[in-house]
């Protein structure tokens, strides 16, 4: 790679500043500030603040509602990832074969991913609630005792199902390009090998597939950490009895609905440092993928 | 080993395309084929229908005296070489031999016994373990062929298996997958654009153009008796000179009676011509004006121009001493003449 060399000594970084301002401000600022404030405790009338230590993390860590919120969310983000993955490949495994249409076809599966998450959420509510929702009201007409609102495995499982549609599309993009990118003539060398079907899906396209699969479990991982706020802020609060209480969604609730400030900046600090290794894990690998050829 | 018929064979694409317009082609039980032509000719297509990677538009392909239009690549017992290698990029080579084989549920040790065998053969048992990746383009080019040979097809299939490869590693490739094609004695049908691949591979030659046959031969009939222009000007380099007769032709004889009436292009090689007073004579000759000279090695390549304005090229042996604008008399033997009516065919 050939570098190149301002001759203004300046130049370069007034060029720069404008990311570099945006990051200060947008990530350095408010990331410092819950790193000051997880080490905190602010008396019950908000008048003053005492310096505790690392007693928030240790509140934290020996608490059994953190540990089960943890939970959740590794349960509800490997259901997220594993659910709209699947359906994604399956789609665009399908799209690959569709031969009218291609375009329109793909157009048309991209249109969630515009849908904002409380959007979707709501769609989704308004489907499965159990007072009005018509897919509830075929559910119970068929023998299905569905009642979210009641059944945590239920409010799971519809959080789950909302949150994997939205990213069904991205996925499926991604999926998409993916497929194309796996050269013809080794497709047709597998049919001349007598491979068919499911076993050249198996044995060719999925292991080609490998960095793409990569790196949308990644993504994917990072979004039902962290971009599902709205959709189970929507769809269930949390609740019932906290069975949907991702990480993100206690630190709001412990932060701005129950003003635990010093909490819940020791909870977003954890955050922080599960996405920071999320996306170094990302770079270390996804980096070095296969090579086709 | 097996005997492959094409007959009458179309090809139409969607939109009507006309690919391929008739090719009717009998191939013997371990001959080598080579199919040449220029780009677009469809040379590829046609292999690509008897790999059964294309459909078949109208026609029959039979492999081993068995029709197999309606057939899966997979079961019409042929293996394919493909011009970008087409080797599976997670597995190992050896994976990439026996993964054929597996498919089609041969036993564990026969598996073995063959890919070793294979691998002797093409000398790459010390990549067996690696990834193709990891292998130069040559190396590569050779698992191709070993995952081919290890099948022991009825037929090879090769599409332009060498054009990937620099000039040098190309020639010994050549001569190579010519050794073992006669040791195993596989029928082959080859495709190629590069006439000298085509020359030296062959049993027999087809020359393919606009998706009909021009002429079939072997290399050395083609060469010597070019059924029409098109493979007069495509067999051979540098290629044939096609000069027209008639008002004031560049060559002329003490005696033109010799010439049919309806002969109205005449070719001839360049190097069939010498230089008048050179040792060598013949009863034509010609009157030209050097345009430029080609060195290239043991031989150069005059390019000239004729009293009536027409384009010569011809060789003269060893380093050459002609200079740009000279004029000079060239001769030629009446026998190395080819004639052409009008519409291109030999008389």
């Amino acid at each position: 790679m050939q570098s190149v060399v301002f001759p203004n000594k300046i130049l370069p970084y007034f060029l720069v500043l404008p990311q570099i301002i945006l990051t200060v401000v947008f990530f350095f600022w408010p990331a410092s500030q819950a790193l000051y404030q997880s080490a905190m405790r602010e008396d019950p009338f908000g008048l003053q603040s005492t310096f505790v230590g690392f007693a928030n993390f240790s509140a934290i860590f020996s608490n059994g509602e953190y540990l089960h919120s943890l939970q959740v969310t590794v349960v509800f983000s490997v259901a997220t990832a594993l659910l709209s993955m699947g359906v994604a490949l399956l789609l665009a495994t399908a799209a690959d074969l569709v031969v009218r249409g291609k375009g329109f076809y793909r157009t048309m599966m991209i249109i969630p991913y515009a849908v904002a998450p409380a959007v979707a959420g709501m769609l989704w509510l308004f489907m499965f609630n159990p007072a009005m929702g018509t897919l509830a009201y075929l559910l119970r007409r068929n023998g299905i005792a569905w009642d979210p609102v009641l059944d945590g495995n239920q409010a799971m499982a519809l959080v789950v199902v909302a949150a994997a549609w939205k990213q069904i599309s991205y996925n499926f993009l991604f999926f998409v390009a993916g497929l194309q990118a796996i050269p013809k003539s080794l497709l047709e060398a597998a049919a001349i090998d007598g491979a068919r079907g499911a076993r050249r899906f198996w044995t060719i396209i999925f292991p080609l597939l490998a960095p793409t699969t990569f790196f949308l479990l990644v993504v994917n991982t990072v979004y039902a950490f962290f971009d599902t706020f709205g959709i189970i802020h929507a769809v269930t609060h949390g609740g019932p009895a906290k069975a949907t209480e991702t990480l993100v969604y206690k630190v709001y609730n412990d932060g701005f609905v129950n003003l635990n400030l010093g909490s819940s900046a020791a909870q977003s600090v954890v955050l922080m440092v599960i996405v920071i290794a999320l996306t170094a894990f990302q770079f270390r690998f996804v980096e070095r993928r296969v090579h086709y050829g | 080993m097996a005997r492959i018929e094409l007959k009458d064979v179309r090809k139409v694409y969607g939109g009507g395309v006309d690919t391929i317009k008739g090719v009717s082609l009998d191939i013997a039980d371990g001959e080598m084929i080579v199919l040449v032509g220029p780009s677009g000719c469809g040379k590829s297509t046609l292999l690509r229908m008897v790999a059964g990677l294309e459909s078949i538009t109208a026609g029959d392909i039979m492999i081993g005296d068995k029709l197999v239009n309606g057939l899966e690549p997979a079961e019409r017992d042929i293996a394919m070489v493909f011009q970008n290698y087409a080797l599976y990029p997670h597995m190992t080579v050896r994976q990439n031999l026996a993964y054929g084989l597996k498919n089609r549920n041969t036993p564990k040790e026969e598996i073995d016994r063959r890919i070793t065998e294979a691998a002797r053969a093409l000398e790459i048992e010390p990549f067996l373990e690696r990834k193709p990746r990891q292998l130069s383009g040559g190396q590569r080019q050779r698992v191709a062929m070993g995952r081919a040979i290890v099948r022991k097809p009825a037929a090879f299939l090769f599409d332009e298996p060498l054009s990937n490869l620099d000039a040098k590693l190309r020639v010994q490739m050549r001569v190579e997958i010519r050794r073992l094609q006669r040791s195993l004695a596989t029928t082959s049908i080859y495709v190629t654009h590069d006439q000298m691949e085509a020359m030296t591979l062959a049993d027999r030659l087809v020359v393919l153009n606009a998706g009909r046959i021009e002429q079939v031969g072997t290399p050395i009939e083609l060469y010597e008796k070019p059924a029409t222009t098109f493979v007069a000007t495509f067999i051979g380099s540098p290629s044939m000179n096609l000069m027209k007769l008639g008002n004031g032709a560049g060559w002329t004889a003490a005696n033109d009676a010799g010439l049919p009436a309806n002969a109205v292009t005449i070719g001839i090689r360049p190097e069939d011509i010498a230089i008048a007073g050179s040792g060598v004579s013949g009863p034509m000759t010609a009157e030209v004006t050097v345009a430029a000279v080609e060195l290239v090695g043991a031989e150069s390549y005059v390019h000239g121009t004729t009293t009536d304005s027409q384009t010569i090229v011809f060789r003269v042996p060893g380093r050459s001493h002609i200079q740009i604008d000279e004029k000079m008399t060239l001769t030629a033997d009446r026998r190395n003449f080819h004639l052409f009516d009008k519409d291109g065919q030999r008389i």
